[in-house]
């Protein structure tokens, strides 16, 4: 079993430089995931920030007040927050003496290149608790230094500097004088018993400019002269671009100019409202490139797939087929889902202006440096003349990882000799997608005297989804013949990664199997998986990540605190257990039947994360991850007719809203652990822990996703 | 092209913009007022919500000729200095994630509580039933409302 504090290297040696400001005070520049360059130097201007050597700063006033710089911007999960808060703890200043900024939008000006990817407080916990210690640390040496003393006769806290004499001074009158200090080597970092700032409900950084609708986001971006673009794009996977008529476009004011691009056409315009009727009004030909694919195909192509004996071992252990043969029992069953779109709030945009000096980009995207390397290769361009800012994200679900809209802002700029922002329509943003593959799992498990021997899990996935380390969680190590293989079908349609990539729809087909061979053995579901975690204790499989003892005493409190087994008679439970992305996650659903439908009310959550940086950032993503899982099992359902989606607006695709939203009660097991990530781990197990709810309550067992589906053909049984 | 007289938060504004143009476009691209978010465009997810004459109206399906005479109030002009009851309380109840949907979602609170001052909490998940919020903060929307009325 791996570690469960094991991470990337970090050396600290290089990771941070200092200077002293023009206007007092000490900036230190940092790089939270690499060294810095060797020549990399922190400017004593704080205007001339340039996240290129550094990706974040921190700087100390002569006033004592902390300012952190980050070039990451938000897509909702709240590291705006709680990165600073591990700073500020190891720095060890109250919280309303920091300022969390995020460099102006500078569009003449420009000096950053954001060029740090996707972080999380799982890989910045170090570099960001050493970041604040060794400014402590220097803030310490230079009041020393001042008072003649040891440093190690003086402690901090604060922002207030003590020596043995009972002498104090303020951080910000020795800010000037530590910036001149070396650097020190090393700092001692505190102990979780000390933490005033960590574990402490801090709320979100940007409320007041997100509740007064202050520019925050990409589609808020706006620049003197700037066109909008619509784009038309083939309507249908599969279609080509054969011709267009653009008159009727061109008559309607605001219509600037008319750009064919590869399949697509661009239609700019003055304002977003000119540029969507001129796309309206664009006649386009199209013809059929490729085959046209719909879902009933890719349900026969999966299936066959599933029939097969075909596709990639992901992981075998022991002798699956023996286990097969010896078996009392086999149970098998088969689980299905749809794709999906991501439907992030704020539709995909972009801003692009594109000169023969440089290219200026600036809006919503998680993967910068890919985005970048992907518009030199467009543009031929140097990657050194590729500025991209990022701005905050009106969601991203995975979708924003992939920078087709960047790469669509860029070519109509070069085309058009203009500074143009694309902006997608909900329709645009929802049939020009990347969506989480269709799936099936086939589960295959045979009991032997009441035990059970042997686990054969089948994928089969539009473009392929499970890889890496996912053969290897639960219940991977605790049966003794296990097996999964993988198959895919090749589609045109683009798929990605999607919340909880991969596991989003496996735990729910793992747990409510599960549920199924608990009810066979006549064990309680819980009890089921926490024997079976017996089995894997003190295993020498470096591959197994989870940890039965962390996933044990994760289940243990959920039952404890969701009353499981003593509810009242017309509530009726469910349960799942998950470890995805490194954090074990435990849920109970609670149903009751209204008007003869099965209604979730609550669902209670057990998380093991390591330490809780923010318990009130953190159970808000606990309850989002949730209720999101909940919605898209009960509800997602996106599927193809000849290339085109069936849906492409919140008309007929629906989405969970208020009234059918569980109360969510999130609890937290106490460790001492390295923190790991919340935005996705909640999600994966609240699909499973509903759909086992509703069969105790209805005796259905829910095998495709959207459940809304099965649920209302099975109605006439559930009323009976 | 015609021109519009508009009253928006309290302020005479005039644009020039097509009879069909939506309010929200006009807001957000002509006045540059983009607290009003795009979401849908066809009233189904309440993120462009503002205040016409204090009733909660979709301002992505309401043209800019609709609009002689009447009051509107946008995010930006709920409050001068962001301190609506509806606002203290989605910062004390700590709503947002993404944050891009909540202007909506406390356009149509503010409007609703205007009418239901102590709600039950089953009216407020009726009154909220047409903000999509696609991060799913709907636990802490509900807190968030009752607190406001509280406040109010």
């Amino acid at each position: 079993m791996k570690s469960q504090n094991d991470l990337p290297n970090f050396s600290r040696r290089n990771f941070l430089k200092t200077s002293a400001l023009a206007g007092g005070g000490i900036l230190i520049g940092f790089n939270l995931f690499s060294a810095c360059k060797p020549d990399a130097i922190p400017p004593v201007d704080i205007s001339k920030l340039n996240f290129n050597d550094f990706n974040a700063f921190l700087k100390i006033s002569n006033e004592g007040y902390v300012t952190i710089f980050s070039p990451n911007p938000e897509i909702g999960q709240g590291v705006k927050t709680s990165m600073p808060m591990i700073i500020a703890e190891e720095l060890d200043v109250p919280w309303d003496k920091v300022n969390v900024v995020q460099g102006k939008y500078d569009p003449v000006n420009y000096q950053r290149q954001v060029a740090g990817g996707s972080q999380s407080i799982r890989f910045g916990w170090d570099a960001l608790r050493q970041t604040g210690a060794t400014a402590k640390q220097m803030l310490i040496n230079a009041a020393a230094l001042k008072w003649g003393v040891d440093p190690s006769s003086c402690s901090a806290s604060d922002g207030i500097i003590t020596n043995t004499n009972g002498v104090s001074i303020g951080y910000g009158a020795v800010a000037k004088d530590a910036a001149l200090l070396e650097i020190p080597e090393n700092v001692t970092l505190k102990k979780a018993e000390d933490y005033k700032i960590i574990g402490k409900n801090i709320r979100n950084v940007d409320n007041d400019k997100i509740v007064t609708g202050k520019p925050l986001f990409g589609l808020d971006f706006h620049t003197e002269g700037m066109l909008y673009a619509s784009v038309l794009r083939p309507p249908s996977f599969g279609k080509k671009l054969v011709g267009f008529d653009d008159s009727k476009t061109r008559q309607i004011q605001g219509v600037i100019e008319v750009v064919r691009f590869g399949d697509k056409i661009a239609v700019l315009a003055e304002n977003t409202w000119s540029a969507m009727k001129g796309k309206k009004a664009l006649l386009a030909e199209w013809n059929n490139e490729k085959a046209l694919e719909s879902s009933k195909n890719h349900d026969d192509e999966l299936f066959a797939i599933l029939n097969s004996d075909k596709g990639k071992i992901q992981r075998e252990d022991g002798n699956i087929e023996k286990a097969f043969k010896n078996a009392d029992q086999i149970i098998e069953r088969t689980y299905e889902s749809p794709f999906l779109p991501h439907n992030c709030m704020e539709p995909m945009n972009f801003y692009a202006n594109v000169t023969t000096d440089k290219v200026h980009l600036v809006g919503p995207i998680q993967t910068p440096a890919w985005t970048v390397s992907k518009i030199s290769k467009l543009l031929n361009r140097k990657p050194e003349e590729i500025h991209l800012e990022m701005t905050r994200m009106g969601g991203g679900f995975g979708r924003r990882l992939y920078g087709d809209f960047v790469e669509e802002a860029a070519e109509i700029s070069s085309l058009a000799n203009k500074p143009i922002k694309v902006v997608f329509s909900r329709e645009d943003d929802m049939a020009a997608g990347t969506y989480r593959p269709a799936t099936k799992y086939r589960i295959k498990a045979s009991i032997k005297n009441g035990k059970i021997t042997g686990y054969h899990l089948r994928e089969a996935a539009i473009n392929g989804n499970m890889f890496g380390s996912i053969a290897h969680f639960f219940p991977a190590g605790c049966i003794p013949n296990y097996k999964v293989t993988t198959g895919f079908y090749k589609s045109n349609i683009t798929t990605g990664a999607w919340r909880a990539p991969y596991t989003n729809f496996l735990a729910f087909a793992e747990q409510s199997f599960f549920n199924e061979l608990a009810s066979e053995l006549g064990k309680d579901h819980p009890k089921l998986i926490t024997e079976l975690l017996q089995n894997v204790k003190g295993t020498d499989d470096k591959r197994i990540e989870y940890s039965a003892d962390r996933m044990e005493k994760t289940i243990q409190l959920v039952l404890e605190k969701s009353n499981w087994g003593n509810t009242p008679q017309d509530t009726y439970q469910g349960f799942a257990a998950y470890y995805s992305h490194n954090t074990h996650v435990a849920e109970v659903a609670d149903v009751m039947i209204e008007n003869g439908r099965p209604v979730v009310k609550k669902v209670t959550v057990a998380v093991d994360c390591g330490i809780v940086v923010n318990p009130m950032g953190a159970k808000n993503q606990i309850e989002g991850g949730v209720i999101d899982g909940i919605g898209h099992a009960m509800f997602g359902n996106f599927s193809f007719n000849d290339g085109a989606p069936q849906d492409v607006n919140f008309d007929t695709y629906r989405l969970i809203r208020m009234q059918e939203t569980p109360e969510v009660s999130a609890h937290f097991v106490q460790s001492d652990f390295s923190p790991t990530g919340l935005g996705e781990p909640a999600l994966p197990p609240a699909g499973g822990a509903l759909a086992n709810a509703i069969k105790a309550a209805t005796s259905t067992s829910l095998f495709k996703q959207p459940f809304i589906n099965q649920l209302e053909m099975n109605n006439s049984k559930i009323l009976g | 092209m015609p021109t519009y007289h508009l009253k928006i938060n309290g302020k005479k504004r005039e644009v020039t913009a097509d009879s069909d143009t939506p309010l929200l476009w006009v807001l957000r691209d002509e006045l540059q007022m983009v607290g009003t978010k795009y979401g849908c465009g066809i009233a189904q997810c309440g993120a462009c919500t503002v205040h016409i004459n204090d009733a909660a109206v979709r301002s992505c399906s309401t043209p800019v000729s609709s609009l002689a005479g009447v009051a509107i109030t946008t995010i930006e002009g709920l409050s001068e200095k962001g301190d609506h009851p509806v606002q203290e309380a989605w910062k004390e109840i700590d709503v947002p994630q993404c944050g891009y949907c909540q202007a909506g979602q406390i356009m149509t609170a503010s409007a609703f509580l205007k009418k239901n001052s102590s709600p039950s909490n089953q009216e407020i998940r009726e009154a909220m039933q047409g903000n999509i919020c696609r991060c799913a903060s709907y636990n802490r929307i509900e807190k968030a409302v009752k607190l406001a009325s509280k406040k109010m």
